[in-house]
């Protein structure tokens, strides 16, 4: 008894999250333009999504721009873990407090203070993409620094010291000796950094070009026009990353198996 | 010796210089806006424009309701969820967390365009229930965020614990009120600061479900769309302030947990 209602209690807060998503994913695959409609088959959601230049462009701009701030924030949160890790009591205090605001603060409140610094004091266009990508990067730098860094904390500092005592360069024995032993963070931090960037509204609609639109930009524009096809071709387009998103977490979960005694499914940790 | 652990340090540098330049600096000239005019001249009338308009304390006490009752709301559906995954003794529990967790990773714009058909089958005008529907929005939006953080608290938590509870006379109900529920405050801690700013300023779930933009963090919205840099800065520095105070009150405890640790 006490079980069934256990069950029942997780069932029921399951389909509130995943109702929603479900549902469109099945008027997705309909030509009706309201949900609850019976209507029939159709993949004209999907053809319309893949052919209309407008979202092909925003969803290509989106992943382009993800990808690019997640090598960029990627490469900042690692030498920045690196070298505030290996820095004194001071400067380490320091970087960890101030990494720690854009990860705490809202993000509206991020957005619009790297927008008036940019483009209102410093006068620089939008156009140029550079506030945008600046801003995203200020969003996921911290995030990197932060899966890297549990990663340095588990090195042995005998290790590099024995390397360069073998006479290795720093630079090499941080490339040979650190860098490899980091590798599983860094993932996990340029996989966290393209979420972010994907997931992100504020900052980019603070930031971006008037002419750029992410996902995020262009859907909440979307739902507020009355153009229904462009309405429907965005549930195709939420069915497919609601099918990317599945498949990633399973082929995740069979890596994880695979690999069983890694740190991550100790500490209860899922995901990347 | 000296020399290479001079190599490593100075690899701080470069993210020290971008941390003050793009995070420090947008701050102080926040600073700087929310109190000087349109020509640069100090002046406290953004402060006093805040703290008289009745739109604007109208929208943060709302903002406030909102954010408040969807933290009761996410606490109490995450919390049971947590603890029933957490305790159980099945081998698939990660697996099942992952179910919960996995609609993070999908786009919150086009998961709330879902939500919105729904509602909108369901009751018609969404406008006609606003609170209610901010509410709905902001829980369906970052329920993952609260259950997680508890998950993680509530695993970690020594079994033992409870069993020398439970062997020293206390009823499940009591071992659960003093010694599981305090042992997982951490995870609540951080579950409900991933929560509740979130739930006051993301004024773009409330405008895409019905149009409104009764919440604080739009107001920088329309500040913004209006040009109005001093007025907008001054709503951002009290968001700031929020923050802060909310960082400061709850503490440090488990802080690697927050958005990072649930999403990684």
């Amino acid at each position: 008894m006490k079980k069934a209602i256990k069950i029942l209690f997780v069932a029921l807060v399951l389909l509130f999250l995943y109702a929603p998503i479900l549902i469109l994913t099945v008027y997705s695959f309909t030509d009706s333009t309201t949900i609850g409609a019976i209507r029939g088959f159709s993949l004209q959601n999907y053809v319309t999504l893949f052919t209309t230049e407008d979202l092909r462009n925003m969803i290509l701009g989106t992943i382009f721009l993800a990808l690019g701030v997640a090598a960029i924030s990627t490469v900042l949160g690692t030498i920045g873990a690196i070298g505030m890790f290996y820095s004194g009591k001071r400067m380490r205090t320091a970087i960890s407090s101030v990494n720690q605001i854009p990860v705490v603060n809202a993000d509206v409140v991020t957005g619009f203070s790297i927008c008036i610094l940019l483009v209102v004091v410093l006068g620089i266009s939008k156009d140029t993409y550079i506030p945008l990508v600046i801003g995203q990067v200020v969003l996921c730098t911290p995030f990197v620094l932060l899966s890297v860094l549990p990663r340095l904390q588990q090195i042995d500092p005998s290790c590099y010291e024995a390397a360069v005592d073998l006479g290795a360069t720093p630079g090499m024995a941080l490339r040979k000796i650190i860098l490899p032993q980091l590798a599983s963070g860094i993932v996990s931090g340029f996989s966290l950094a393209i979420t972010l960037s994907l997931d992100d509204y504020f900052i980019a609609t603070y930031t971006k070009p008037a002419t750029f639109d992410t996902i995020s930009t262009y859907v909440v524009n979307a739902t507020k026009g009355s153009q229904t096809d462009i309405k429907t071709a965005l549930w195709a387009l939420s069915t497919i990353i609601f099918v990317v998103v599945i498949l990633i977490v399973v082929l995740m979960n069979l890596q994880a198996r695979r690999g069983e005694h890694t740190l991550k499914s100790k500490t209860g940790r899922v995901g990347a | 010796m000296k020399k290479y652990s001079f190599s490593r340090k100075s690899l701080g540098i470069p993210y020290a210089i971008f941390l003050v330049l793009f995070v420090v600096l947008p701050l102080l000239v926040l600073l700087f806006y929310a109190f000087t005019d349109g020509t640069g001249r100090p002046t406290l009338d953004n402060l006093l424009g805040f703290f008289t308009d009745p739109n604007t304390i109208g929208t943060l006490v709302y903002s406030l309701a909102v954010a408040v009752v969807t933290t009761i709301v996410s606490l109490l559906l995450a919390y049971p969820i947590a603890y029933i995954l957490a305790r159980s003794h099945l081998k698939t529990k990660g697996v099942i967390v992952m179910i919960f967790v996995m609609p993070m990773w999908i786009n919150f714009s086009l998961r709330i365009t879902a939500l919105k058909e729904i509602l909108t089958l369901l009751e018609g005008n969404l406008a006609n229930f606003q609170f209610l529907n901010a509410v709905i929005g902001m829980t369906y939006d970052f329920l993952p965020f609260m259950i997680l953080p508890i998950f993680n608290t509530i695993s970690k938590l020594d079994n033992s614990l409870v069993e020398a509870a439970r062997d020293l006379g206390a009823t499940n109900a009591k071992a659960f009120l003093k010694v599981i529920l305090p042992l997982s405050m951490p995870g609540i801690i951080s579950g409900v600061a991933m929560v509740f700013l979130p739930a006051m300023t993301n004024y773009v779930v409330l405008d895409m479900l019905y149009n409104s933009t009764y919440i604080m963090g739009s107001l920088i919205g329309s500040y913004f769309a209006a040009y109005n840099w001093h007025s907008g800065s001054m709503i951002a520095l009290v968001l700031l302030a929020l923050v802060c105070l909310f960082t400061i009150v709850s503490g440090d405890d488990g802080k690697e947990d927050r958005r990072g640790g649930a999403l990684l």
